[in-house]
């Protein structure tokens, strides 16, 4: 990319890279370290966790003014533009997601006084995995601009989503085994729903990112494999 | 079709000096293809120029530039210095036949109407072409005779109380009657830069113009005096085409409704004014808008 004429505009997109790159990384760290807390029952790694939710919504503060900033002072056009409204929405589903990792932090607690609660966690393990990949990823592809990466990795969601249903039956099992499971599970099916909802928001960051670099929007057929609201005789 | 510039010119309301652009900033030509994308809902063509070329001595400055002008809608103009949008512009009502050594080829059409048929009255053309500079140039006359100048030479007023309808009429249009109405017979020249520019600009559409072009006609003025021409020119567009030579990249996109990118003499690129701003598709254009060109 040839570098703008007046080089501060170019410094000024470079930190509201560097801040969505930043959120990005913080924010799969916490999903991360929430589920670590989850796993082990580390109540402090919890706290945490949840602590660390104001620093996503500062980071979001921060980003919201500098591009607000830009705006006012550069009138950004093309993908300029569209970098800069990018940044913002972004970092809103970033935020949003640092709120969902602080949500499974808080259920650290309920979940661990329940008997057996480790083992019904380990139900969660592989789905938060595969969702902190997808956030990782999302935010390299984004700093890195390989918008042509970014049609895999939506369709990846629907993994997600497989887990999501698998997990969700799973849960119900437990909790139909013994009534004395059902707040862990109960918790825990939140945690799933929480882990899904990031998920939803890589989509959303993904579509974004994609917008940013090329202009146009994904072609509107996102899979969507959820089957937890449309098969009531799972109950 | 090859044209030369007549060596004189009757006198005409609209026109003013012109600076023949340095031929040194003038490339050599480049087989290029401008990139084109229509308007999602078609739109009336009002001015179509095809291949059309302009060259000043043995420097060429425009290159077989082809574009439809859609009517009632305000078209743009940008680029950087020297790129031959303003040479374009002034192509569209026979500016450049005023500079000595200035030839155009290809053609231009009004409604279908060869604008360079040798048989054209020239003056009529430019009262059906108006056109508004960059610096206001009012005539060293009242507000009044400024505006009532063109329509008395064009003989469009049967009677003093015709001509007055005019003046007051075309002074509204401009958006200046309540500004100047208590004044009109003092001089036009002590006026503020944007009103003159607006008297400038109901000179124009006193001879009922059917094309208005304005080659950078904010650049002299301030930002007010800007957001008000920019009001007129929205206010217009329901009733002339225009076309805009702008260097302001907002201005272009607050008021037209279809933008042409020109870069070394060549069009690189037109299409819808929201697209040519948030993805244009040709990378010049980009890098233009966004302030990264060499």
């Amino acid at each position: 990319m040839v570098a703008h004429t007046v080089t501060s505009f170019d410094e000024e997109l470079a930190a509201i890279d560097r801040i969505i790159r930043d959120m990005g990384h913080f924010s799969a760290a916490m999903v991360q370290a929430a589920t670590v807390a989850l796993l082990e029952g580390e109540q402090d790694m919890a706290r945490r966790v949840i602590a660390d939710d104001a620093v996503m919504d500062a980071r979001q503060r921060e980003l919201d003014e500098r591009a607000i900033t830009l705006i006012g002072k550069r009138q950004p056009m093309a993908d300029d533009l569209r970098t800069v409204v990018g940044a913002i929405r972004i970092a809103s589903d970033l935020e949003r997601i640092g709120d969902l990792a602080k949500n499974l932090g808080k259920r650290v607690a309920a979940v661990d006084k329940s008997p057996a609660s480790q083992t019904f966690a380990h139900s969660i393990e592989s789905m938060a995995e595969l969702v902190q990949h997808q956030l990782e990823r999302v935010v390299d592809i984004y700093i890195e601009r390989d918008a042509e990466a970014l049609v895999p990795l939506r369709a990846d969601d629907e993994k997600i989503d497989v887990q999501y249903t698998a997990v969700f039956r799973e849960l119900l099992t437990y909790m139909m085994e013994d009534p004395r499971n059902i707040t862990a599970c109960t918790h825990l099916l939140f945690c799933a729903k929480n882990l899904e909802r990031i998920g939803d928001h890589v989509t959303n960051i993904a579509e974004n990112a994609y917008y940013v670099m090329t202009g146009s929007q994904l072609p509107a057929n996102r899979p969507k494999v959820d089957e937890t609201g449309t098969q009531p005789s799972l109950a | 079709m090859m044209f030369n510039a007549p060596e004189t010119q009757k006198m005409n309301a609209n026109v003013a000096p012109v600076s023949i652009p340095d031929p040194a900033s003038v490339a050599l030509p480049k087989t290029f293809q401008t990139v084109r994308t229509p308007d999602p809902e078609p739109r009336q063509v009002r001015v179509h120029a095809k291949d059309v070329s302009v060259f000043y001595g043995p420097k060429q400055a425009l290159f077989d530039v082809s574009i439809d002008i859609p009517e009632k809608a305000v078209t743009a103009f940008i680029g950087p210095s020297g790129c031959g949008k303003s040479t374009f512009l002034r192509c569209l009502n026979r500016m450049n036949d005023t500079i000595e050594g200035a030839r155009v080829s290809g053609t231009i059409q009004l409604d279908g109407e060869d604008l360079y048929d040798p048989k054209l009255d020239v003056v009529e053309l430019r009262a059906r072409i108006g056109m508004v500079f960059q610096k206001p140039n009012p005539f060293p006359k009242t507000i009044f005779e400024n505006v009532a100048y063109g329509p008395r030479i064009h003989g469009l007023a049967t009677s003093k109380t015709d001509l007055e309808q005019i003046v007051v009429e075309s002074l509204q249009k401009a958006s200046l009657f309540n500004e100047v109405k208590d004044r009109l017979h003092e001089v036009g020249t002590g006026l503020s830069g944007g009103q003159q520019q607006r008297l400038c600009i109901a000179r124009a559409i006193a001879v009922s113009p059917e094309v208005i072009l304005m080659d950078e006609p904010c650049s002299a003025l301030d930002p007010i005096a800007t957001a008000k021409i920019e009001e007129l020119i929205d206010e217009l567009r329901a009733n002339y085409t225009i076309v805009i030579v702008t260097h302001s990249m907002q201005q272009a996109a607050r008021v037209s409704q279809r933008t042409a990118f020109f870069h070394l003499g060549i069009l690189v690129e037109e299409g819808p004014t929201e697209m040519m701003f948030t993805s244009p598709a040709e990378k010049r254009t980009q890098d233009y808008i966004t302030g990264r060109f060499g």
